[in-house]
């Protein structure tokens, strides 16, 4: 349809005869434009000083200038690759083998670095790796990043140059060769065939020097009696996985004994395996005085004085050897014991006994009686090279240095001024040295009153070898460039010998003849070596006369006095680290301190106590703790601790530090200064002293007042005799006046969960034994913020991953239940309830960890009013940070209180001066995850970010996930098999078949959540 | 209704010789009048609890929620203890203006108008703690269902405090109308007496240009009504919610389906506490004696001891089915209530809320001003120690014994709480200044059937039909 439409284009138009249409028509504009005007006159044009270019430049100019001031610029903290090295993409994570021995701890490790930075501990899987990471391995990367390290060499307190120290260091020995004066080497337990091989040589090249070790926390009793039998300073390598019955005389070794690191073979002899009906597990005696990890796990715990524990171990020996050495024991404790040792006789090879006594003649018996029963977990296959030190050689030392004889003392990896009982003497014995140095990360103790404060590398910056045990061989390599101008000790001692290279160079031509049949890079990658392992000859002593010694030792009048390290901080090296600080002690729970323990009995004699006050802090008396030496502590806080024997009381090692520590990390007693003789066992006296002190505990209430149903536990009697529902009970509820099992009734329509991945957890109470790595493994893998003595005191710290631990307030947990099921009227229920909140004096103890249970129908869910908290698809209950309005209703409504909310802003604030308050703490951080800010609900998220990963890698190779590769932090450190994570939609995965096992049970199943964290029956082989 | 003459036998509501006019003038006479010293007093002791309530709210909101007592067991204390609490003495108003004209007890007009002033300042205490208590106050709006830009992210509709912003939403928005309709007539009666061009200019923008039509007065009437029917189900539903809170948890102590109507009757019980509270004061510094009289407070009196009683008798059925579940964390949770270590507030709640309303059975005491004012304050106290021991006594001693603890308060939420009584009173001492405290135009229509002059007189002629 065409149009007639005409379109008017001004009133003009009516006008025919107008002048305007016709002007229109012919141009644009009704009048004429003056272009002439003004471009007309092009002199004036071309004199003007801006021509249109110019003009069209500044307008470009001003307008991309304006665009690109009004971005916020990047501030560039970090200095971007020129040449992006092949092995770092950024985003992806690399690893690295290596092994940690710094004296204490030993592990092999994989380290986990991102951009260069390592972030995180983990276990070597490699075949022959053997060695875990404990809780304060796991914590050492943060100990890298520590921003109190000695950043460099320090000559007389000022700064120095290494060339400097190198100087100063062979003129010293130069004029020591010309005055005569000795050179001392005073080193940590090294295990490093490469560092004794140049100290060999430098003791060749000096003949005036020695060398001495020195272990902050003596073996040497034992080392002394394992060397008068076999003829080598070492110890045994314990395989408790093939024992049947292993009694342990104040041996804590899930713990630090000897080393520690028996976890693994420990559990692997709980966990029940057999026939149906016909399960085992091994049997543990212990006796102990102070309340150990051990001992926590013990089937049968004898509360005993060391003094006692000596007379037990004779009559063990007694019993087990034939032996007829008269013992002074009480009547019960003798009636006790002696079962125990029948037991442990009849055995024979399936018995193992271990003793942390620290008496020559006592360790004598052990090897005595391990050799009658041919103990197969007695080896002396691959003996452990990690303690040498010789408390003899060491009190040598400081009696030549008093007397002026030592001339040149340099010390590596020790901190004697810290940790020897008498250190007074070492410090006036320093005085008349004319030169001593000291390798240190730290300006320690001693670091900072030697001549040279001689700044050294983090183990994870360093190279070095490792012979843990005897036939393997570990190399240590750095993970990161040094971050400090530091240098190694034993690079100073290449300079000094005259060696040219580095120590790299020296250690790997040194190795050559080690690792035959294997390569640099092959043990490099690897981490570790296993060659022949040789075995160390057997031989004898006079067990019979060692045992008539220990039955005559004296019994010293007043109380027991038991040194121990605490899992925590262990020695003590690592006191400034923040991760340490703040892990709870397994047993006492307590954080931010070390303290007397004491039986409730004696605490009631001496007026000590315990209470809970207002806030939910534990408040404890003070006590003056005095030995037989007349050495006292002053102001020492009190824990009555149940399963504490009468007349002992427990102090730990590796508190009261105060050089090179935050303040708020000077927390704590120097229990060194009671070492005397570094004899783990002094006599003291306790007396009140005024004040009380304020503990940062994590639980106050210590009983599980009965509610059996929390942890589930058997006897291996039941266990094996009737069926699950006997001793795994199902809750039951009421439907239609019917009872069915409370998990078949459901308000909600289920999701299908067939389909992908659903991730579970298996945690099994059997091989728990309370250890704490997967608590430190969570906090450097999710970037737990530590928030210090008092905030954790307020009932605030933020574990995603915490092990509750109980004690029975009767004789058994089963007791417990027992008491409350007879529970008869009001009265009744009063007085016991209040009874049952107190721990027996020698209880049961178990331990859970409770995480978030990832509840498929989940409480917090429900409550949150911006959806902040919801289920995934996985089975994984999220938590999106930033949707968080902090109300706080999910944590109430939380029946396993396992959320955990951001009451400050916990990084970069001075009020929480911890790692996250400065850039080289914050360098630890994982970058996979984000840091909370203040005002958000926080809480364990399964790993979410190491599920995904693991997805995506399968997904970009095109396979599908194998088993045992979905991990979390928890259960991949978790090295004694209680945490098993995985898919249980892969039917034939690990965790698919534990989430079926009988034993299998959800926490606070009745309340209808639904949970992915399952729980295994604890069984007891009582 | 005016002409609606009570029963003989009825007391008079209205005491003295009142006419039309002198209940205008006693009415307005706070307003025009200069404040006395007292009211000085009160007033700024009151202001500066507000101004250090407030100072805590700063330093809470700059620094964090950690500056307050709870921790990783109890995420709750003082700051929804406060949060119930004043809603719960909000309802007393609500109650009184609405349930009572449906029911046609004019009592209540001498006393309505107060208590609904004090039911809308009290929700609005009441409103600052959901929002202060949050992590992060300043995302408070995202719990508003609002078009938003985060794709499509949403409240979540289970959430029983999202149904709490519906209700105290709800709750605030119609008191207020409800308040203000009444408020209408009243206004035009002080801008009418207004001297000052400037009083008469607000009080006329108050009062909505009121002009006392006929028309006026019928719309008046049935928006009354119509906002009367619509704030009776609030009195009930909004506690009913707010109790949902804990309801409809998993924490033993918290599930109970007793829940809603013993958190009604709690409310109205603290509601008339607090009516009672205000107005004894109220009566005699501002010369109201004539208005609200021992009668009033006689009946409010009995409202408490009824309520009180239901609460009693919710306490124990809450106690018995603890017991008859046979769940052992229900009964634990009870047992730890009441014997355990917050057993003092337990037994501050039962003597305050059970026994001491119990007086109230002896005439006597009813009438007496004083013992009224001291059972209403209280009342109060013990209704603050109900919130706190469901609150805290359950929380602290839920499931898993490791988790156990206790909460002790800081400065900054007793500072918290002292504001919010600070900004209340302050809100209630300006109101008393500025509004007609009573319902005038509601007494006036009452005055002759139930002025004690009118019945006197009335009784002299034995005709009281005829005027």
């Amino acid at each position: 349809m065409s149009s007639n439409k005409k379109y008017w284009k001004s009133v003009e138009e009516l006008n025919e005869n107008s002048s305007i249409v016709e002007a229109l028509r012919n141009s644009e504009f009704v009048e004429e434009i003056p272009t002439d005007e003004f471009l007309g006159n092009s002199s004036a044009l071309s004199s003007a000083g801006t021509t249109r270019r110019d003009f069209l430049k500044y307008v470009g100019f001003t307008t991309a200038a304006a665009t690109l001031a009004a971005c916020e610029g990047p501030v560039n903290m970090s200095i971007p690759y020129v040449v992006q090295p092949e092995e770092i993409i950024p985003g992806i994570a690399d690893y690295y083998a290596t092994t940690v021995f710094d004296g204490f701890d030993f592990a092999n490790l994989l380290v986990k670095t991102r951009e260069g930075r390592p972030i995180k501990i983990d276990n070597n899987g490699m075949a022959g790796a053997k060695f875990a990471a404990n809780a304060r391995v796991h914590a050492s990367v943060l100990s890298l990043y520590d921003s109190m390290r000695l950043k460099e060499p320090k000559i007389s307190g000022k700064t120095a140059s290494w060339v400097d120290v190198n100087s100063k260091l062979q003129s010293s020995l130069t004029d020591a060769k010309a005055k005569g004066g000795q050179v001392v080497l005073l080193t940590n337990t090294l295990a490093s065939p490469s560092t004794e091989k140049l100290i060999a040589e430098f003791l060749g090249k000096n003949p005036n020097a020695k060398h001495v070790i020195y272990d902050a926390v003596s073996e040497s009793e034992t080392l002394d009696a394992f060397e008068t039998v076999y003829g080598e300073r070492a110890l045994v390598d314990y395989d408790f996985s093939k024992a049947s019955v292993i009694v342990s005389v104040g041996a804590d070794f899930l713990g630090d004994w000897q080393g520690g690191n028996y976890g693994s073979s420990y559990a692997k002899g709980r966990i029940p395996q057999g026939s149906k009906g016909n399960q085992k597990i091994s049997r543990h005696f212990q006796l102990e005085a102070n309340m150990t990890l051990s001992g926590a796990a013990a089937d049968k715990r004898v509360a005993m004085s060391t003094a006692n524990q000596k007379q037990a171990l004779v009559l063990i020996y007694n019993i087990v050897a034939g032996a007829s050495i008269p013992v002074t024991l009480e009547a019960k404790l003798k009636a006790e014991v002696s079962k125990i040792a029948q037991e442990l006789g009849k055995s024979g090879g399936k018995g193992v006994l271990v003793s942390g006594i620290q008496d020559k003649n006592a360790q004598l018996l052990v090897l005595a009686i391990n050799q009658v029963l041919k103990s197969e977990s007695f080896s002396t296959v691959g003996t452990r090279q990690i303690r040498k030190g010789s408390n003899q050689k060491v009190a040598q030392l400081i009696n030549d240095m008093k007397a002026g004889s030592v001339h040149t003392l340099i010390m590596s990896g020790v901190n004697p001024v810290y940790s020897l009982p008498n250190s007074k003497d070492f410090v006036d014995g320093l005085k008349k040295v004319s030169l001593s140095a000291s390798f240190s990360l730290k300006e320690d103790e001693t670091a900072s009153i030697t001549t040279i404060a001689a700044a050294a590398p983090h183990y994870l910056e360093s190279w070095g070898d490792v012979s843990i045990t005897k036939g393997t061989y570990s190399l240590t390599q750095p993970t990161i460039r040094p971050l400090f101008d530091t240098k190694q000790f034993q690079d100073v001692l290449l300079f000094l010998n005259g060696i040219p290279g580095t120590y790299y160079n020296y250690l790997k031509a040194n190795s050559a003849s080690i690792i035959a049949g294997s390569t640099w890079n092959q043990v490099l990658h690897d981490g570790i070596f296993v060659g022949t392992i040789p075995t160390t000859a057997g031989g004898t002593a006079d067990y019979n006369g060692a045992a008539s010694a220990l039955a005559q030792s004296k019994v010293a009048q007043g109380l027991e006095l038991v040194l121990y390290t605490k899992t925590g901080l262990g020695d003590g090296q690592q006191a400034n680290n923040p991760w340490l600080q703040e892990f709870p002690d397994p047993i006492t729970r307590v954080s931010w301190d070390n303290y007397v323990t004491i039986s409730a009995a004696d605490a009631k004699k001496l007026d000590l106590s315990n209470e809970i006050v207002a806030d939910g802090g534990l408040n404890g008396s003070y006590a003056t703790i005095k030995t037989s030496d007349g050495v006292t502590l002053e102001n020492v806080p009190v824990i009555v601790q149940p399963g504490q024997a009468v007349g002992t009381v427990g102090l730990a090692f590796g508190y009261g530090k105060s050089a090179a520590l935050k303040e708020e990390m000077q927390v704590g007693v120097n229990a060194y200064s009671l070492y005397k003789g570094f004899n783990n066992v002094q006599t003291v006296t306790l007396t009140k002293a005024d004040g009380e002190h304020e503990f940062a505990c994590v639980q106050g209430q210590k009983t599980l007042m009965g509610r059996g149903d929390i942890i589930k536990e058997t006897t291996l009697k039941i266990f094996n005799t009737e069926d699950a529902e006997f001793w795994n009970p199902q809750p039951m509820v009421s439907l239609d006046h019917k009872e069915v099992k409370a998990t078949s009734v459901d308000l909600w329509a289920s999701f299908d969960r067939s389909v992908g991945h659903h991730f579970n957890l298996s945690i099994d109470l059997n091989a728990c034994t309370g250890c704490g790595s997967c608590v430190i493994a969570c906090h450097a893998e999710n970037n737990v913020p530590v928030v210090g003595k008092e905030e954790v005191r307020r009932s605030r710290d933020m574990h995603w991953l915490r092990i509750d631990r109980y004690y029975s307030s009767e004789e058994t947990f089963a007791g417990d239940n027992e008491r409350k099921e007879n529970i008869a009227g009001l009265s009744s229920s009063l007085s016991t309830f209040n009874e049952m909140e107190n721990a027996s004096d020698n209880p049961q103890v178990a331990f859970q960890p409770v995480m978030c249970q990832h509840c498929n129908h989940a409480p917090c869910e429900t409550v949150c009013p911006v959806a902040a908290t919801s289920h995934s698809r996985q089975g994984q209950n999220h938590m999106a940070y930033n949707r968080c309005v902090g109300t706080r209703y999910c944590a109430n409504n939380c029946p396993y209180k396992v959320r955990r909310f951001n009451w400050f802003l916990y990084n970069k604030n001075s009020e929480f001066d911890f790692h996250m308050n400065d850039d080289l703490g914050r360098m630890v951080l994982n970058p996979d995850v984000n840091v909370r800010s203040r005002g958000v609900m926080e809480k364990c998220s399964m790993c979410i970010q190491k599920t995904q990963e693991t997805i995506l890698t399968a997904k970009n190779e095109g396979r599908e996930v194998v088993d045992g590769e979905f991990q979390t932090a928890c259960s991949s450190a978790c090295t004694t098999g209680a945490m098993v994570f995985g898919d249980i939609n892969d039917k034939k995965s690990k965790v698919a078949k534990l989430v079926k096992d009988e034993r299998m049970y959800h926490l606070l199943e009745h309340v209808g959540t639904k949970p992915n964290v399952v729980y295994h029956v604890k069984v007891r082989n009582t | 209704m005016s002409h609606i003459y009570d029963s003989p036998i009825r007391k008079p509501l209205i005491i003295g010789d009142k006419s039309y006019h002198d209940v205008t003038v006693d009415v307005a006479a706070p307003v025009e009048g200069k404040a006395n010293k007292q009211w000085w007093i009160v007033f700024s002791i009151s202001l500066l609890a507000f101004i250090w309530g407030l100072g805590c709210i700063v330093y809470t909101i700059s620094t964090g929620i950690g500056t307050w007592g709870l921790n990783k067991t109890v995420g709750w204390a003082w700051d929804i203890t406060n949060f119930v609490w004043w809603v719960g003495i909000g309802h007393a108003g609500t109650l009184i203006s609405a349930v009572l004209l449906l029911f046609r007890q004019r009592w209540r007009m001498a006393i309505n108008r107060s208590a609904e002033a004090m039911t809308i300042f009290s929700v609005i205490q009441a409103g600052l703690f959901p929002i202060i208590h949050m992590g992060r106050p300043w995302l408070a709006y995202w719990v508003l269902p609002i078009p938003n830009q985060f794709g499509s992210l949403w409240v979540n509709f289970n959430s029983p405090l999202l149904w709490d912003v519906f209700a105290i939403s709800t709750y605030l928005s119609v008191s207020l109308v409800f308040w203000w309709t009444g408020l209408l007539p009243d206004f035009a009666m002080l801008r009418d007496r207004a001297i000052t061009p400037f009083n008469k200019r607000v009080y006329s923008i108050l009062s909505f240009g009121w002009s006392g039509r006929a028309k006026d007065w019928q719309r008046f009437e049935e928006v009354s009504l119509v906002l009367a029917g619509l704030a009776t189900p609030l009195v009930l539903s909004v506690h009913t919610i707010v109790s949902m809170d804990f309801a409809t948890s998993v924490i033993p102590g918290w599930h109970t389906t007793i829940f809603p109507p013993y958190f009604v009757a709690g409310a109205v019980f603290s509601g008339f506490a607090m009516v009672n509270t205000l107005l004894i004061i109220m009566r005699k510094v501002s010369n109201l004696e004539a208005y609200i009289t021992i009668q009033h407070i006689e009946l409010m009196n009995i409202v408490i001891m009824i309520t009180g009683s239901i609460v009693g008798v919710a306490y124990i059925t809450e106690l018995f089915v603890a017991w008859y579940s046979g769940v052992e964390y229900e009964q634990y949770a009870f047992l730890n209530r009441a014997t355990g270590p917050y057993w003092w507030a337990y037994w501050s709640m039962m003597t305050c809320n059970v026994f001491s309303p119990q007086f109230m059975w002896f005439k006597k005491l009813r009438t007496s001003i004083m013992f009224s004012f001291i059972i209403s304050i209280v009342v109060n106290i013990g209704m603050w120690f109900e919130r706190f021991v469901i609150i805290v006594t359950s929380l602290h001693r839920d499931y898993l014994p490791s988790s156990w603890t206790m909460f002790s308060p800081t400065f900054v939420d007793i500072g918290i709480f002292i504001g919010t009584i600070g900004f209340f009173f302050v809100l209630f001492l300006l109101y008393a200044r500025t509004f007609p405290v009573i319902a005038q135009a509601e007494v006036k229509t009452i005055l002759k059937a139930t002025g004690d002059n009118f019945i006197k007189a009335r009784a002299a002629n034995k005709d009281s039909h005829h005027e």
